[in-house]
């Protein structure tokens, strides 16, 4: 700690220059930690996997649909607790730009599979009693302002009701909840009652989008999945079972490898700061070879002086990254806000953290490390020859 | 015939502080060997005032370096205070330079970002003094040399006597047994260069501090209890 005005001393030697490439640090990681919330946000489908679910599709495409009687079938599968289905809706609120998720559900089933959403039990109930019910996420809730006990008037894009009519109509009876904020984002949808949804539809009656199943050991998940598909091998219906983590990963991957994309994004970003603040570094210690040999005459070691010149490419590049990562965050409940509910929650999760300090630690010591030498390497009497 | 060691403090205590023996000094410029001193022989005492004085090239700086332990000797001794600097790794010089040596040179080489108190703070970081104790003795040294009243100047808001002057205390802040001087009034004018050999006197005469300084200047090397000529590398008598 004593050596700490030292450094900040050094490092604002020239303020001007030591201040502009603090703001280029700052805006990387501001990047960064942006730009690795959207990277959880994408991957939260899969990180809130729950490795004792499978999700059973049809074999060949997820918009074929399944007979509703595959359920008891499924639930009789070694190794099976318990089974749910689910099917798209396609639905659209007031205008196009206003869609968003609506699944058709058994609620009571399809709750028991997804404890990590929270419903009051009251409205858990009303979910599970009232034939037109449907319960929203809380972001949607808010985002539209939709209060309980109003009416819910949805039109959907692909199912009609009985009579060719695309409006439907819902009684909102509950909000869905989640803590993590990893699985807050998979609140973003409103759930209907099947019961209603199958006897009032025009097309498709008895059949079903896709199973949610959950299983006793997750060790048992490619056995027990096989043996799902093995039911309805060579039926008109085959299926397609996988973990939920799998089908999560893959469902993303139909957007684009956004992982790969940002990776190479923030790449780019941090090798032109590399460059930058290797500069910045140079610059500075060639400015300052006479006071470093004064440290040494002085009694620092040439270990001390080259922890310092270490320390002050760390403390540059720590400064920045603290400021970058807090604007970010600073940033998110705005950006969460603009986007009105249609994008997964964004936020800086502890690894994205954690990545910063790697990423700051790496690009301190790539910087900091050719004028820590130098400064090692320093002769007194040489400094002190172009200096007396 | 014993040689002096640091751990015979007793036979460094009657002995002179800066014993020099046989040192000759190299330097290889490219494939030139560049000889500078030859076989000095010299015995500083304690609470001496040496003024080394010399043309320009005759090794006076390296024969300053060579006992402030800035450089090594080609060959020879230097025993300093009991320790033979002349052996002792790049690490340990360091540290004995901390513990031993207080520098004066002819620009001051103050760190410009510092302010006064805290340039002369700087050897004392190099300690397990806490920050209380280490800004009273910085304000000590400074009001010994006058500058009691500079506690928030930067180098650059002095003149350049009251620069050298924190210089001053930046060398005794650490109470050494030897202030090596490098050209201290090289840059100051005559009444300034005058205040701070003064300052140097007192500091020899009432503090009982070793000063070895390099020197020009006829009238500054007056100052010193005696005077030593240099020329090509050999100690003239």
């Amino acid at each position: 700690m004593r050596f700490v005005p030292l450094l900040l001393a050094g490092l604002f030697r020239k303020k001007t220059r030591t201040v502009l490439t603090l703001l280029s640090v700052m805006v990387a990681f501001m990047l960064f930690g942006l730009l690795q919330a959207v990277t959880t946000a994408f991957e939260s489908g899969a990180d809130s996997a729950d490795a004792k679910r499978l999700l059973t599709t049809a074999r060949y495409s997820i918009i074929e649909l399944l007979p509703l009687s595959y359920l008891r079938r499924i639930e009789g599968v070694p190794g099976v607790v318990g089974a749910a289905h689910a099917e798209w809706f396609g639905a659209k609120y007031q205008n196009e730009s206003n869609a968003f998720p609506v699944f058709a559900v058994d609620p009571a089933r399809y709750l028991d599979m997804y404890p990590e959403f929270t419903v009051a039990p009251a409205e858990r109930e009303a979910f599970v009693k009232t034939r037109t019910g449907a319960i929203a996420g809380r972001r949607l809730v808010e985002r539209f302002g939709w209060k309980v006990g109003q009416k819910l008037p949805i039109a959907s894009e692909i199912h009609p009701r009985a009579g060719g009519d695309m409006s439907w109509e819902f009684d909102l009876v509950g909000v869905i909840d989640a803590e993590d904020p990893a699985v807050q984002g998979n609140t973003d949808m409103v759930l209907i009652n099947v019961a209603h949804f199958d006897e009032a539809r025009q097309n498709a009656r008895g059949r079903t989008g896709w199973y949610i199943i959950r299983i006793a050991d997750s060790g048992q998940a490619k056995e027990i999945a096989a043996g799902i598909d093995r039911l309805f091998a060579n039926s008109p219906d085959e299926t397609k079972t996988q973990p939920e983590k799998e089908f999560a990963i893959g469902f993303a991957k139909q957007i684009g490898d956004i992982g790969a994309l940002i990776s190479r994004i923030l790449a780019a970003v941090f090798f032109t700061i590399l460059i930058l603040t290797g500069n910045t570094m140079a610059q500075s210690i060639r400015e300052r070879i006479p006071e470093l040999a004064i440290l040494k005459t002085l009694g620092f070691s040439d270990t001390r002086v080259t922890v310092l010149v270490l320390a002050e490419a760390a403390l540059l590049l720590l400064i920045g990254g603290a400021v970058g990562m807090a604007a970010a965050v600073g940033m998110l409940p705005f950006l969460n806000g603009s986007t009105g509910g249609r994008f997964p929650p964004l936020y800086v999760e502890t690894g994205t953290w954690i990545g910063a300090v790697a990423v700051a630690v790496a690009l301190a010591l790539m910087v900091g490390l050719p004028p820590a030498w130098r400064a090692r390497r320093l002769r007194i009497v040489d400094a002190l020859a172009g200096h007396r | 015939m014993s040689e002096p060691e640091a751990s015979q403090p007793e036979a460094a205590a009657s002995g002179p502080l800066v014993a020099i023996r046989g040192v000759t000094k190299h330097y290889q410029r490219g494939g030139e060997r560049i000889e500078v001193l030859h076989g000095i022989d010299l015995d500083i005492p304690r609470g001496d005032f040496v003024a080394l004085m010399g043309p320009s090239g005759s090794g006076k700086t390296t024969l300053l370096n060579l006992i402030g332990g800035l450089d090594s000797p080609t060959a020879g001794q230097i025993t300093v205070d009991g320790a033979r600097i002349d052996q002792l790794s790049s690490g340990e010089l360091s540290r004995w330079r901390a513990a031993n040596v207080g520098f004066v040179f002819q620009f001051y080489n103050l760190l410009p970002v510092l302010s006064a108190p805290k340039n002369v703070e700087l050897p004392l970081l190099l300690t397990d003094l806490p920050a209380g104790e280490r800004r009273r003795r910085a304000g000590i040294a400074l009001a010994l040399v006058g500058l009691e009243d500079r506690a928030r100047h930067k180098p650059r808001e002095l003149s350049g006597g009251q620069e050298q002057r924190v210089a001053i205390a930046r060398a005794i802040v650490t109470d050494p047994v030897l202030l090596v001087c490098d050209e201290p009034t090289g840059d100051l004018d005559r009444g300034t260069a005058d205040e701070v050999l003064g300052l140097l006197q007192m500091l020899n005469r009432e503090h009982g501090t070793t000063v070895v300084m390099v020197t020009h200047d006829p009238k500054a090397a007056d100052h010193a209890r005696r005077q030593l000529h240099l020329d090509k590398g050999v100690l003239a008598d």
